[in-house]
Parts: C-alpha cells; sequence; structure tokens
C-alpha cells in the first residue's frame, strides 16, 4: 500500500467511526428535548427519569462525537493537502461556518444543559437542550453541504492562472438540491438510529421490570421516532436516488451492477457477477424497479457502466471511471436492507408491546439490546456508498482522489497515523460500550428530589453533576 | 473593500481566534497538568476537573473555528501547515482525543484504578498540546523549510525533528509554563479552601519559570525574527501584564490576577502575529516559497462572504459564552461534590434539580 491508499483507508476509517456518534447524538439529543418538554409542560416525574437516563447516554456518546470530529477537520489538511488547496476557496467556507455557527452553540448549551440544572430556571434550562440539539442539526447542515459540492460541484469558477476551483455563488453551495436532499436523508436517518435506541434500551429494561412506568413512555418516543423517520428515510432517499441519475449516473449504475444501459432496468435483490459485468452467474430480479427508484417510470432507461465510461473517457481522457462495483452494490443493499429491519422491528415490537404487554422471549430481550447496530449499520452503509460510488473522483468531474493527497505525506508517516488512530479509535469503542452497558444495566433513576432553583443559593449546596 | 484590507482583517480574525483559543483553553491545559499537584484526595480532584465542565468543550471549538477560519481564508497556508506539521499534530490530536474522553468518562465509574488512569490521561493529555502548541508557533515564526514544487506550490520538505530545535522548544516550555500558570491562577479564582491556598502557591512558582522563559523567548523571537518594530508593542504588553499577574496573585487578588493572566495570553498570540506579519509562514529555504496573507488567501468573494458571516456570528458567540462563565461563576469547594468516590453511574437516585 502506498501512502494514497493509506491515507483513503485513514479517512474511511475515522470518518464511519465518527459518524456512528454524529447520529445517535442529532437524533437522541432532541428525542430528549421533547422528553424533557413533556416534564417542563406535564410535570410528570416519568419524563423527567426518562430525561435524566437518556442524557447520560447522550452525554456518554456526545463526547466521543466531539473528539473524533476534531480529526475530521484536521486531517483534510494533514493528508489531502493538494485537494484543500484546490478547493480550500469554496469548501473552507462551510466548514469555518459550522464552527463558527454551530459547534459553539452546540458545545456552549450542551455545557450548560449538563451543569445547569440548579443554576438555571426550568423554562432556560430546556432552551439550553433545544439550542444544543439545533446546533448539532445546524452543523449536519453545513458540513453536508460541503460534502455536496463533492458530489455535485456548483457555484463555482476553475481559475486557470491559480489551479484552483474559486466560489463564485456561496447561495448555491448552500440550497442546491443535492444538498438539501442529503440533509433530509441524513437527519430522518439520524432519528431511525436514534429512534431504534431508544426503543431497544426501553423495551430491554421493560422486560426485565426496570422502570416499567417510565420505559413504557419512552418505548412510544422510540416507536413513533423509527416509523417517522423511516417514512421520511423512503421519500428523502427516494429524490435523492433521482438527482443523483441526473448528478451522478454511473454511481447509480454501479448500485445496481448495472452494465448495459437498459430500459426497462431491473433492480436485484441478490447477484453474483463477474467484476466486469462480463457474466452474470446468479441474480434475483425485480423488473423494472431500478428504472421507477431512477426517474420514476417503470420504464424508464438507466445507463450503464459500460457506455458512462465510454461517455467519461471521451470528455475527461483515458482512465476507469467507474468506482469497485462490488462494493457498492452491496453497501446500497445493506444500507437499504438494514434500514428496513429496524422499521420492521418497531413495528414488530409495538404489535407486542400494545395494550399494556411485556413480551418475554429470550431472544427479544437480545434483539432488543443489539437492534440499534441494524440501522447504525445502515447509515454507514449509506455512507461507504455514496463515497465509494463517486470514486475515482474526489470532486465528481473536477478532480481525481488520487490528485488531492498530500504530496508531502510517506508512507511511513501515513501508516504510523493509521495505525494509531485505529488503535485508539479500538480502544475507546471498547471502553465506550462498556459505559453505555453499565448505564444501560442500572435504568433511569428511581426517585428524583426537587430543590427550588436559587441562582443566589449558598456556595455550600450540593453540586446536582459533577465530573 | 479591496482584497487587501479583506486579507488584513482575516488574519486579524484568525489572530482574534487563537488569542480566544489561548486565552480558554490555555487554562483548561494548566488545569489539566496541575491536577496531580493540587488535588491530593478523590473529592478535590472532582472539584478542579468540575471547574473545566461546563466550559472545556466550548473552549476547544475556538481551535476548531481557528483550524476552520484558516482553511476558507487562507487555504494554501492551511495545505501548507497542515501537512507539513502532520505528525506534531496527530500528537496533539490524540492528547485531545483522550483528554476529552478522560473529563467525561473518568467519574462514572469508581473503581480506583479506572480513575487513576484517567487522571493520568488528563496530565499528559494537557501536558503534551500544551508544549506543543508553542514549539509550532515558534517554528512558524521562525521558518521551516518550504519549497515550491512543480505546480507552483509551497511545500513543506523537513520531518518531524527539524521541528525540536533549541528555539522551538524554548517556545514550548513557555507556552506549557504560561498556560501552567493561567491555569492555576484559574483555579485559585474558581475553588475554595486548600486548593485555592495550593494553586496559588503554585501560580507564584511556576509564573516565575514562566516570567524567565517568555524573556528569553520574546527577546530572542523579537531580536531574530520579527519583521516589525511594533512588535515589541505587544511583547511589552505581555510582560506589564504578566508582572501585574504575578502581583495581584501574590497580593490574593484572583479577579485580576486572572485578567491580566488573560491579557498576557492574549498579547504572546498578537505578538507572534505582529511578528509574523504580513507572513503567514515563511521559508527558510527559498523566499519565493514564503507564504503570505497575499498568495495564501481566498478570493476577494470568499473572503467577503466570510467577513459577514464572523461580523453576525462572532458577537452572538461572544456573548452567550461570556454568560455560561456568569451562570458558573461561583466557587466550588470539595464539600459540594456528592458522594465523590462512587461511580456517577452507579446511583440508582437522583439527588435534586
Amino acid at each position: 500500500m502506498n501512502a494514497l491508499d493509506l491515507a483513503r483507508w485513514q479517512f474511511g476509517i475515522t470518518t464511519v467511526y465518527h459518524f456512528l456518534f454524529v447520529p445517535l447524538t442529532i437524533g437522541t439529543s432532541f428525542l430528549v428535548a421533547i422528553m424533557q418538554t413533556a416534564w417542563f409542560r406535564t410535570g410528570d416525574e416519568r419524563w423527567l427519569r426518562a430525561t435524566k437516563f437518556f442524557g447520560k447516554l447522550l452525554l456518554i456518546n456526545f463526547a466521543m462525537g466531539v473528539v473524533t470530529g476534531i480529526v475530521q477537520e484536521f486531517q483534510f489538511g494533514m493528508a489531502w493537502s493538494d485537494y484543500s488547496r484546490f478547493v480550500g476557496d469554496i469548501f473552507g467556507a462551510p466548514l469555518a461556518v459550522e464552527g463558527l455557527a454551530s459547534f459553539f452553540l452546540e458545545s456552549t448549551f450542551l455545557g450548560l444543559w449538563i451543569f445547569g440544572w440548579d443554576r438555571l430556571s426550568r423554562g432556560l434550562h430546556l432552551t439550553t437542550i433545544w439550542l444544543a440539539s439545533i446546533g448539532t442539526m445546524l452543523s449536519a447542515y453545513f458540513i453536508l453541504a460541503a460534502n455536496s459540492f463533492m458530489q455535485h460541484p456548483v457555484g463555482y469558477a476553475y481559475n486557470p492562472v491559480t489551479g484552483r476551483a474559486e466560489l463564485q455563488d456561496f447561495g448555491r453551495v448552500l440550497f442546491q438540491n443535492t444538498t438539501v436532499t442529503t440533509f433530509f436523508h441524513t437527519i430522518t436517518s439520524c432519528f431511525l438510529v436514534s429512534g431504534t435506541m431508544v426503543l431497544g434500551v426501553s423495551l430491554w429494561l421493560m422486560m426485565r421490570g426496570k422502570s416499567v412506568d417510565v420505559m413504557r413512555k419512552t418505548l412510544s418516543v422510540g416507536i413513533i421516532s423509527v416509523l417517522i423517520a423511516g417514512i421520511g428515510v423512503v421519500f428523502t432517499g427516494d429524490a435523492q436516488a433521482k438527482i443523483m441519475v441526473q448528478q451522478q449516473p454511473m454511481k447509480m449504475a454501479a448500485a445496481e451492477g448495472l452494465f448495459n444501459t437498459s430500459a426497462p432496468a431491473p433492480f436485484s435483490l441478490f447477484k453474483l457477477g463477474s467484476i466486469d459485468g462480463s457474466a452474470e452467474y446468479f441474480s434475483i430480479d425485480i423488473p423494472g424497479l431500478l428504472s421507477f427508484m431512477a426517474t420514476g417510470d417503470w420504464n424508464g432507461e438507466v445507463k450503464g457502466i459500460n457506455d458512462l465510461q465510454a461517455e467519461y473517457t471521451a470528455k475527461f481522457g483515458p482512465g476507469n471511471y467507474a468506482p469497485y462495483v462490488p462494493l457498492v452494490f452491496w453497501a446500497f443493499r445493506a444500507m437499504i436492507g438494514l434500514g428496513l429491519i429496524a422499521v420492521l422491528f418497531a413495528l414488530f415490537v409495538w404489535w407486542r408491546t400494545r395494550k399494556g404487554k411485556v413480551p418475554s422471549n429470550k431472544w427479544l430481550g437480545w434483539a432488543a439490546v443489539t437492534c440499534v447496530l441494524f440501522p447504525l449499520g445502515g447509515i454507514s452503509a449509506g455512507w461507504i456508498f455514496t463515497e465509494m460510488g463517486r470514486q475515482p473522483w474526489i470532486v465528481f468531474g473536477l478532480m481525481k482522489t488520487a490528485d488531492g493527497v498530500s504530496p508531502t505525506l510517506s508512507t511511513g508517516t501515513a501508516l504510523i497515523s493509521l495505525v494509531t488512530l485505529t488503535v485508539l479509535y479500538g480502544v475507546l469503542a471498547i471502553i465506550e460500550i462498556g459505559l453505555l452497558v453499565r448505564a444501560v444495566k442500572i435504568g433511569p433513576p428511581e426517585t428524583v428530589e426537587l430543590l427550588p432553583v436559587d441562582d443566589d443559593a449558598d456556595n455550600g449546596r450540593t453540586l446536582t453533576f459533577s465530573y | 473593500m479591496s482584497l487587501e484590507m479583506l486579507q488584513n482583517i482575516w488574519i486579524g480574525l484568525i489572530a482574534v481566534l487563537w488569542i480566544g483559543y489561548f486565552v480558554l483553553e490555555g487554562f483548561d491545559f494548566g488545569v489539566g497538568v496541575l491536577l496531580p499537584v493540587v488535588a491530593k484526595n478523590e473529592a478535590e480532584r472532582r472539584t478542579v476537573l468540575t471547574t473545566l465542565g461546563p466550559v472545556w468543550d466550548g473552549n476547544e471549538v475556538w481551535l476548531l473555528v481557528a483550524g476552520g477560519a484558516t482553511f476558507a481564508a487562507f487555504p494554501e497556508w492551511y495545505a501548507t501547515l497542515f501537512s507539513g506539521f502532520y505528525l506534531a499534530l496527530l500528537l496533539i490530536l490524540v492528547a485531545l482525543i483522550v483528554r476529552g474522553v478522560a473529563f467525561e468518562f473518568r467519574s462514572k465509574r469508581g473503581d480506583v484504578g479506572w480513575r487513576r488512569r484517567w487522571d493520568i490521561a488528563i496530565t499528559v493529555a494537557s501536558f503534551v498540546p500544551a508544549l506543543l502548541w508553542g514549539v509550532a508557533f515558534a517554528n512558524i515564526v521562525r521558518g521551516v523549510p518550504l519549497q515550491l514544487d512543480a505546480n507552483n506550490n509551497s511545500q513543506f520538505v523537513g520531518n518531524f525533528f527539524d521541528l525540536l530545535n533549541p528555539y522551538a522548544l524554548i517556545g514550548g516550555l513557555t507556552t506549557l509554563a504560561l498556560f501552567v500558570t493561567h491555569g492555576a491562577v484559574f483555579l485559585a479564582l474558581k475553588t475554595e479552601g486548600d486548593i485555592r491556598v495550593r494553586a496559588n502557591k503554585v501560580a507564584g512558582q511556576t509564573g516565575l519559570v514562566a516570567a524567565v522563559l517568555a524573556v528569553v523567548f520574546g527577546l530572542w523571537t523579537q531580536l531574530a525574527y520579527s519583521n516589525n518594530p511594533i512588535s515589541w508593542l505587544p511583547l511589552a504588553l505581555a510582560v506589564v501584564a504578566w508582572v501585574a499577574t504575578l502581583g495581584m496573585n501574590r497580593l490574593g487578588r484572583e479577579g485580576w490576577a486572572f485578567v491580566t493572566s488573560a491579557v498576557t495570553m492574549g498579547m504572546v498570540v498578537l505578538f507572534l502575529f505582529t511578528c509574523l506579519y504580513p507572513n503567514v509562514m515563511p521559508s527558510t529555504l527559498d523566499p519565493a516559497a514564503t507564504l503570505t496573507i497575499h498568495n495564501a488567501s481566498s478570493t476577494e468573494y470568499t473572503l467577503r462572504l466570510m467577513t459577514w458571516v464572523a461580523v453576525v456570528f462572532t458577537p452572538i458567540v461572544l456573548v452567550y459564552q461570556a454568560w455560561t462563565y456568569w451562570v458558573f461563576r461561583k466557587r466550588l469547594s470539595p464539600s459540594q461534590i456528592p458522594n465523590p468516590h462512587e461511580g456517577a453511574l452507579d446511583l440508582p437516585h437522583e439527588v435534586h434539580v
């Protein structure tokens, strides 16, 4: 492996890892804000216990999201300096805005929320969790605008003198349809993840007879979140697919392993074939489905890899313009399949717990604690699909990934950093999972004693939260 | 506004972001390094860490925004600097990662060994960046081996060990000593009892070490590397503010000691930036490869756009961050930590809201 391969592995590993914590933070901060609002409005202590409990899980998770996020911002410059030079005029702007408008907001107000239970009035304290939640979503918007530029560059001009892409219209970068649909697809999938987590944890504790009164309420929050998010993911994904066919037809062709342009084009649930598409050994097809996903018409034409390859060779010069098809093909199916399992599981749990029933099957207990892995796996597969499906480009049609890597990066340095970060991340994952399991096993506080909020209280008063 | 004016505004804004970072995360680092020195038992350790609790994450965002702003406003600088200082930045990243999770995870379990390990992590991971930021800035001011490549881009052609020259190491020790003292001053302001007494004493001692280092580093920088005589001014102000810090600390005027200490941190950053101006990363090999605010910047469009963003958001951020410090203005004492030996996750009953 050379420095380029190592840098790509590092980016892949650190980004997928970071994005295990991000969706949980985005979705859970919102759901916790909902729970706290319910307590604020009804005064029902069960909602307060739910807020405290899921708040703990949120914080364990948030810490990991924050620290792994710093790596993301730094490694563009560290490992991808030629990319950074080329697009810095455009790509840096949403990143800087993200920091100024969202990172400050989420970190400052989450700090206030964690430590401010006895320092802020109830309404003000509730506001802090909402602001933190809004901060996480704003952050997602800006970084997805930057990513969407890589998928579909707009609002720029190439300057031959400086040899770089320069920003012409920031509004187009921020509000192009790629950005908007990607944002909603990502946010809905975050709620799929968090909803499943809340649902699974609630079900598991209910089955163990712990805080059943609280967990029944949060179980509903989880189920509703998954079902609404599930519908949202499907519609936004559909919109995204149609845009993708226009903007990156090669990605869609690779998603199906469609080598020859077809009308109608089928969608395979399963396929075994040779990598270059010359032979197909076995497949289960749904006729016309790919045409429908791509064009909205069951007989619509979908371009195949071979035609696109010829088209791109004519346009960009000789080279291989197809991504690695088996990976893209299976990542696409994993994304859809794992997401679907989460939705079906939520429906099943709703059925088994309706009218106050508490199921007791052993396997369901296991399913409850592990079910969050399905949508998390789905969301990772989605990112692997969209990023690997864009290859060989780092910015579609403008710059190839191989040209973006830092020319000064040696194989040794790349290897040291890949190994260091991977080992560190692995160790932290074990620690984090251990803590989450511990927190879940203990469950919500059985009682929460209320003291009046008094900003001018004596210094000696016991803290509600301390490190 | 002309392009040149915008470039000047942006180097100013980036200096402001680094000032914010040194002032705020500077004391976080100091507190982390001093944890084993000022806290002698579990309740004290938790008190010390809780002084940072509500603010450390927001403080660290200043670094993220400084990085993002450099990317947006001076992409050539961002690209050359970050790829050139790869291993140094990797070390800083590892430290910041470990430190952040250490804060959050430490008190979750009551296990003595668990806490002991996170304590070591906090101290080491605060020490490393406190030292390395000084090393990094000293190297930038001193100049690093940059050469133009075939595409006319400035590329760092040195290696990690080039960064560890005597001048830069003194720079590193200077920021380390300054941050440690700044942290001690902060702790003296934010705590009650034994911790306050110890922190006050430590600040007096490390403050003198920092003073000696800072004078050596400051004069060396000014005489050998400054592009502008005006940089004497922030240097002089830094010295005056530091003398005031030591005096106020001695008098037990903790609020004023913290203010003057913060002014010192700010003046140190301003000093380094005025020494550099208009360069942002001078080359020791080829003057043509030197990055300046002019040849490293974004376009006029991007800079103007980002100026508006900064004008709108920076005051808002300053207001709510300042408000956070107001909300958590009270001193903390170890008696306020409930069940200091229990793991936070192991308590089935939440007391009070």
